[in-house]
């Protein structure tokens, strides 16, 4: 141990590549000889390192120091890098075909999702118009809600709760979109790039599909990756004014 | 080279985050407003303009699948470092309008979908 600390803490990165490739040779393992295939290798993959983060800190597995590395590779530059990549297999003509609808679902998807998330939260006892968008901010994103909250002024509990919000959201949608992909029709690219943009999260829409369908993640995560941009946009805007219209303050 | 493809590659990004910033400073939002969509958008265009006429060699593109086909352990890896336990103690509001919120969203999947089918038959 006191020798390969050391050498796990400084190659971090390596350190990464071996314990999530272990991790999948496992769990497709698993899936393949134990499950017949009915549960995908990788959302099983995906739920146990949920887990495994739980019982991590703040950083997940990333909070211990031997499993730094984990935050680089699981970091935002190279899941957008990667995201970016996996346009390689998108045809542009697909694209073309449902661009208009796409556009459309992520208004709607943002829309029906803020408004929601405010009835739920007015439900459980907030009234006041800038905790109810904020609220309503973090259904949509983890990244929508903070940064609406904190352009409205909104108390820092409220921006946690909206925090939380946008990552119950992101792991929901991962762990549910390959149990429902069936049943709701998403099963090529048109309603793959409908589905981004009416549910949004990268992170989810992404993991969701490649659990259910590799195929159709470069589809889903087009439209989802504007989703946040859009909300960012709406909520502390157009929606609060509605929202401050119908709660007074 | 293998390198061509993923140089390719952070080009790509690296202007779809530009973009994306850009759009972001002119409407008024410190941050990148689909910088990953507008650099999926220039990748597929670029590819499918000038692929015609100038075919990537197998070996650039295996610099980019490559990159691609590493989406999934980067997902896994992304979901061991987020903050689990703070969203499952964030209360009841939290885990409630994460999932009713987002569950009605999927009803909608279908309805779209199937709007935007009819559509492309009328057209």
């Amino acid at each position: 141990m006191e020798i390969l600390e050391p050498i796990f803490a400084k190659n971090g990165l390596i350190v990464a590549f071996l314990f999530v490739g272990a991790l999948m040779l496992l769990f497709n393992w698993f899936s393949k000889n134990v499950l017949n295939n009915r549960i995908p290798g990788v959302a099983l993959a995906i739920l146990a390192a949920l887990v495994i983060a739980y019982f991590g800190g703040e950083k997940g597995i990333a909070s211990y120091p031997m499993f730094a590395g984990m935050a680089l590779l699981g970091g935002s530059m190279l899941r957008d890098f990667t995201v970016v990549a996996t346009a390689m297999g998108a045809s542009f003509e697909e694209l073309k075909k449902t661009g208009l609808i796409g556009v459309l679902s992520l208004f709607i998807g943002v829309t029906v999702t803020f408004f929601l998330g405010v009835i739920i939260g007015y439900g459980m006892g907030y009234t006041d118009p800038v905790d109810l968008t904020t609220i309503g901010a973090g259904a949509c994103t983890y990244i929508v809600g903070p940064i609406t909250g904190s352009a409205l002024g909104a108390s820092s509990d409220l921006i946690a709760i909206s925090i939380a919000a946008g990552v119950v959201k992101t792991i929901f949608v991962t762990i549910i979109t390959p149990i429902v992909a069936k049943r709701i029709g998403l099963d090529n690219p048109g309603s793959a790039m409908i589905f981004g943009g009416l549910i949004g999260t990268t992170s989810g829409v992404a993991a969701g599909l490649a659990a259910t369908d590799p195929k159709l993640v470069p589809y889903g995560a087009m439209t989802a990756t504007f989703y946040t941009g859009i909300g960012v946009l709406l909520c502390p805007s157009v929606f609060f004014l509605i929202i401050r219209f119908f709660f007074g303050g | 080279m293998k390198i061509y493809g993923v140089a390719f590659l952070a080009l790509c990004f690296l202007l779809g985050q530009a973009i994306g910033r850009y759009l972001g400073m002119a409407i008024g939002i410190d941050g990148n407003v689909g910088g990953v969509g507008f650099g999926m958008l220039l990748l597929v265009i670029i590819n499918d303009r000038l692929g015609k006429k100038y075919p990537m060699l197998q070996e650039t593109k295996a610099g980019i699948y490559f990159w691609g086909s590493m989406y999934i352990p980067v997902v896994i890896a992304m979901s061991m470092i987020l903050n689990v336990k703070a969203a499952l103690s964030g209360g009841w509001v939290a885990v409630i309008a994460g999932i009713v919120a987002t569950g009605a969203c999927y009803f909608l999947v279908p309805v779209l979908s199937k709007w935007s089918k009819s559509r492309a038959k009328v057209s």
